[in-house]
């Protein structure tokens, strides 16, 4: 039989998530499906558009899997829009002169960017902020400017004015209304929102009615005039002023068409033609079209349920939300303004740490009316579920958004307070009871529990709470989460840590003895050593650590991709002397070492040849050199700026501290690699802030931040202390050295602990500042005596000959590896890849497999 | 069968390996402990090509011994040279004796 034709118009998130919708549920397999695209490019995460500038590409933002719609039978017309619909004969005809059948038609054809009627708003200056392609528009013409105003002030045109920021360029926000995000916040919080956004430098202007946008200007390419009189001078204008359905094709057909624009459709997402479905941003539902992705995934779900023949209904949506704007948090639900009759409201805020929290609740303080956020969404969540499930609210509301040290204790909400029908992921539509049936079904991880219920996948706002009902979950059903190191020791890093320190345990033979099992493997012996290291201050390659350390640390280099090592010396705060760089050069031209500086402000020679090691460092040490330990998880600098002793900005010897500080914890063991940062002004060009440690002159002494991080996941660090002086400031960090050594987990940055540490920073600083705990004098006693034990392993290591011999290729011979071989490439080289090394690789067994395949 | 002596035993510190050059060929010896019992695997990491299996770590999973590459830790098997991460990669292993202390290898 010949399967029956769905045409789907429009290939955005919620087109691509009908499709999904459609294979999921097996219908793909009952209909030939086609769909019209009518940008270049297939359905990609429009949400996240402003990412595009700062690390996404296009590709990135993609939310179509390679090869998906091909390996579904699905065919995508990419490039070609849908014109005309003729619902008689049930044909399409589109602009490339295509005509097609159909027996049933969904439309998503979502929306496009509404531009008031300014004059001027046709200029080649002039831009809308909704695809790649404009995006794109936007970015060459912000080559050649300096400025650029976004008209708009809402949630549109701060993610827009965020890429103007992006781009470089000077960025100013026209609002017509006196407050931003009117629709979303109130007043306050619209004020609060708006000192943030000028404080990291963008220029907003509310109560501006843009009346003329002229292309001429003194300082710029263009001048917009305002109804007030007042002028102000850019180089190009964004238009962000809202969105309109895009519902001109429907229009032309004669569907029916809601009285404020939008294809009317009923609780099925049909329209008044039966056989045609629209859904997402071009369908009006009750009179109201809706904005956001969430609702239009609803309705991708109800469309295809009905085709199914399953009653679904879509019946409005929650317009609560939570973003990051331009860096800020913002959070809005429901009732955001108060204009609910009879309404109170609790009020937080707090100046220094710019947050704003507001409730609004019912008269008689039962229920959760609506809530504004700004600075701190972290209450989000829960208050998000007190809303949807009509929750009774604690006997003192304001309790819920106050902070802990505020006197108000958290009342504990929880995930078991939910019933199971809250919804914990709107994007999905994945309730609390779906989560626990997966948690029963086996799937115990976050991440688990991601890829089967789709849970967290969409805006990811939910995953605390998802985090909450795991937990919860597990709990109840009495399992708990292993979080042993490996099968030889039902033990985490910092148990092991602990009955290493109280068993007075000092080799990994006793330790696998008394408390686990087995012989040991990669992951239990270098945490070991590593516990060993940090507790006792061993030198690492003590003979009876040797079989625990990676190589890295046996041969006290980083071994490259050839098996060559890298050869790091020390240079503390990133200062070097001229006669020290001197041997440096000459060492590396000697043993011919490829040079460059490294991520870590000091010099890197690679291509050493492990039999050169002991040779290369004899000479580094005698030149006074010290290793630079970047083999090992421990300290590996401190970045610093130049500072007060030459910069005419800085306020303090930031080059001092940071060189101080780098001789003080170099060498001591830590669970993973830590970075240290120190600035000598708030312009912060040491980038502290990224950095385990953080250290930010001020004119009355240091702030000191801890937890950040520059790599794989960025996270800024959090404030621990201001303005101290350097003795209390080194007190604090041997403190905070020994408790991250003591209780983080094995290879976990200080950026992951500190998130994962129960009350976070606040509770960090009770630690250390207030010495909650009590242990303060054992951490400093205990890191005092592994700074005591410092040595350089180099220099201990070469003064041992018996300890070199390791360092032959061969046991047997005085040859070395051949396969070792480089290929010059801009003025030095660099290892020469396999197919250069064998230009016909015969005989091979995994090109022997290819040939196989073939 | 011939074997071709590689070095004493003593050589080989307990719980480490040692990559031998033995007819020209590059061979990892790993010694678990301090028993008298040495493998012989390739040195060469089939997956970056390079010959550093002699630096990596020995561990023990599924009640074996195996060899777990420094560079990207994959592991092999210390008897058969088999990949535990993906089954289709295997590298040689080779018998291995030791007579009054010198180990010895036949390829």
């Amino acid at each position: 039989m010949e399967k029956l034709k769905l045409v789907v118009v429009g290939n955005g998130m919620v087109g691509h998530r009908y499709i999904e919708e459609l294979v999921d549920s097996g219908l793909s397999k009952n209909y030939q499906i086609i769909v019209f695209c009518e940008e270049p490019r297939v359905a990609y995460d429009r949400v996240h558009l402003s990412s595009y500038f700062s690390h996404h590409t296009a590709s990135e933002l993609s939310l179509v899997k390679d090869g998906y719609y091909e390996a579904n039978g699905i065919q995508v017309y990419i490039g070609e829009r849908i014109t005309h619909i003729n619902r008689k004969a049930k044909r399409l005809y589109s602009d490339a002169g295509r005509e097609l059948d159909y027996e049933k038609l969904v439309l998503a054809t979502g929306s496009y960017p509404w531009v008031p009627p300014i004059k001027g708003n046709q200029s080649k200056d002039s831009f809308v902020y909704r695809t790649i392609e404009d995006l794109k528009e936007i970015e060459n013409c912000a080559k050649r400017s300096k400025s650029g105003a976004v008209v708009g002030g809402g949630l549109l045109g701060l993610e827009a004015a965020g890429a103007l920021k992006a781009l470089g360029v000077e960025t100013h926000v026209i609002e017509f209304a006196p407050v931003l995000m009117a629709e979303q916040l109130d007043q306050q919080g619209g004020l609060q929102l708006r000192r943030k956004i000028e404080k990291i430098g963008v220029k907003v202007h509310t109560s501006k009615n843009t009346l003329e946008v002229l292309t001429e200007g003194d300082t710029a390419r263009n001048t917009m005039v305002f109804a007030d009189g007042s002028k102000l001078e850019v180089d190009f204008v964004v238009y962000s002023t809202g969105i309109r359905p895009q519902d001109k094709i429907a229009k032309e057909a004669e569907l029916d068409i809601a009285s404020r624009g939008g294809i009317a459709i009923n609780d099925n997402c049909q329209t008044n033609d039966p056989d045609i479905y629209a859904i997402g941003e071009c369908a009006s539902w009750n009179e109201r079209f809706y904005g956001l992705v969430a609702p239009g995934y609803k309705m991708a779900q109800v469309a295809c349920a009905h085709l199914l023949g399953k009653n679904q209904r879509f019946e409005g949506a929650d317009m609560s939300a939570k973003l990051k704007l331009l860096g800020v948090n913002v959070g809005s639900i429901g009732d955001a303004n108060g204009k609910s009759e009879d309404c109170k409201s609790y009020v937080y805020q707090n100046d220094d740490e710019e947050v704003y929290k507001r409730l609004i609740v019912s008269k008689d303080g039962r229920e959760l009316l609506g809530a504004v956020l700004v600075g701190d969404t972290s209450d989000y969540g829960n208050l998000l579920q007190l809303y949807l499930n009509k929750i009774a609210l604690p006997e003192h509301p304001d309790s819920l958004i106050l902070p802990s040290h505020a006197g108000g204790e958290k009342p504990q909400m929880g995930a078991d307070a939910l019933p199971d029908t809250a919804v914990i992921c709107s994007c999905f539509d994945v309730t609390k009871g779906d989560i626990s049936q997966a948690v029963a079904d086996g799937f115990t991880s976050v991440a688990q529990i991601k890829s089967h219920t789709k849970a967290g996948t969409g805006c990811g706002g939910c995953l605390p709470l998802i985090g909450q009902v795991l937990n919860a979950e597990l709990e109840k059903s009495g399992i708990t989460v292993n979080n042993h190191i490996c099968e030889h020791f039902d033990y985490s890093r910092q148990e092991l840590f602990h009955l290493v320190r109280v068993g007075e345990i000092t080799t990994f033979e006793q330790m696998i003895k008394r408390h686990g099992r087995g012989y040991g493997c990669e992951v239990c012996k270098p945490a070991i050593g590593s516990i060993l290291a940090s507790c006792w201050g061993e030198h690492v390659l003590a003979p009876q650590h040797v079989s625990l350390q990676d190589t890295n640390d046996n041969f006290l280099g980083n071994m490259q991709k050839d098996g060559t090592y890298s050869v790091i010396p020390r240079m503390a705060g990133g200062e070097v002397t001229a006669k020290a760089l001197g041997v440096l050069a000459q060492v590396a031209e000697d043993y011919k070492l490829y040079t460059k500086i490294t991520g870590a402000q000091r010099v890197g020679l690679f291509g050493a040849q492990k039999d050169d090691l002991p040779t290369i460092w004899g000479r580094l040490t005698d030149a006074g050199f010290e290793t630079g330990h970047a083999y090992a998880k421990a300290l590996r600098m401190a970045k610093t700026c130049v500072g007060s002793t030459w910069c005419r900005f800085g306020v303090q010897d930031s080059v001092g501290l940071g060189s101080r500080l780098e001789n003080r914890y170099k060498g001591i063991r830590t669970p993973h690699k830590m970075k240290f940062g120190v600035s000598g002004c708030t312009r912060e060009c040491a980038e502290a802030q990224g950095k385990d440690i953080g250290i930010i002159a001020t004119d009355a002494g240091w702030n000191l931040f801890v937890g950040g991080n520059g790599g794989m996941k960025p996270r800024h660090g959090d404030l621990l202390a201001s303005d101290l002086d350097e003795a209390t400031l080194i007190r604090y960090i041997d403190c905070f050295m020994m408790f991250y050594i003591r209780t983080a987990d094995k290879l976990q940055r200080t950026s992951v602990w500190l998130e994962n540490l129960d009350g976070g920073v606040d509770y960090l600083r009770k630690v250390i500042v207030d010495d909650q705990l009590g242990i303060n004098q054992q951490l400093l006693s205990t890191i005092e005596e592994l700074i005591a034990n410092y040595h350089c392993e180099w220099t201990t290591t070469i003064s041992t000959p018996a300890s070199l011999d390791r360092f032959a290729h061969f046991i047997n011979s005085d040859q070395r590896d051949d396969n070792v071989q480089f290929v010059s490439e801009r003025e030095q080289h660099r290892p020469a890849r396999f197919d250069e090394k064998f230009p016909s690789p015969k005989g091979d067994i995994l090109h022997v497999e290819l040939e196989y395949e073939a | 069968m011939s074997f071709v002596s590689v070095c004493h035993i003593d050589k080989i510190f307990p719980g480490t390996g040692v990559c031998a050059l033995i007819k020209g060929k590059q061979v990892a010896l790993f010694r678990p402990s301090d028993n008298a019992e040495v493998f012989a695997l390739d040195n060469m990491d089939p997956f970056a090509k390079s010959n550093v299996l002699s630096r990596g770590l020995i561990c023990e999973h599924n009640k074996q011994l195996w060899i777990a590459s420094p560079l990207k830790k994959q592991r092999f098997n210390l008897e058969t040279g088999d990949c535990l991460e993906d089954q289709s990669v295997s590298i040689k292993s080779y018998p291995v004796k030791i007579t009054d202390g010198t180990v010895a290898v036949s390829l």
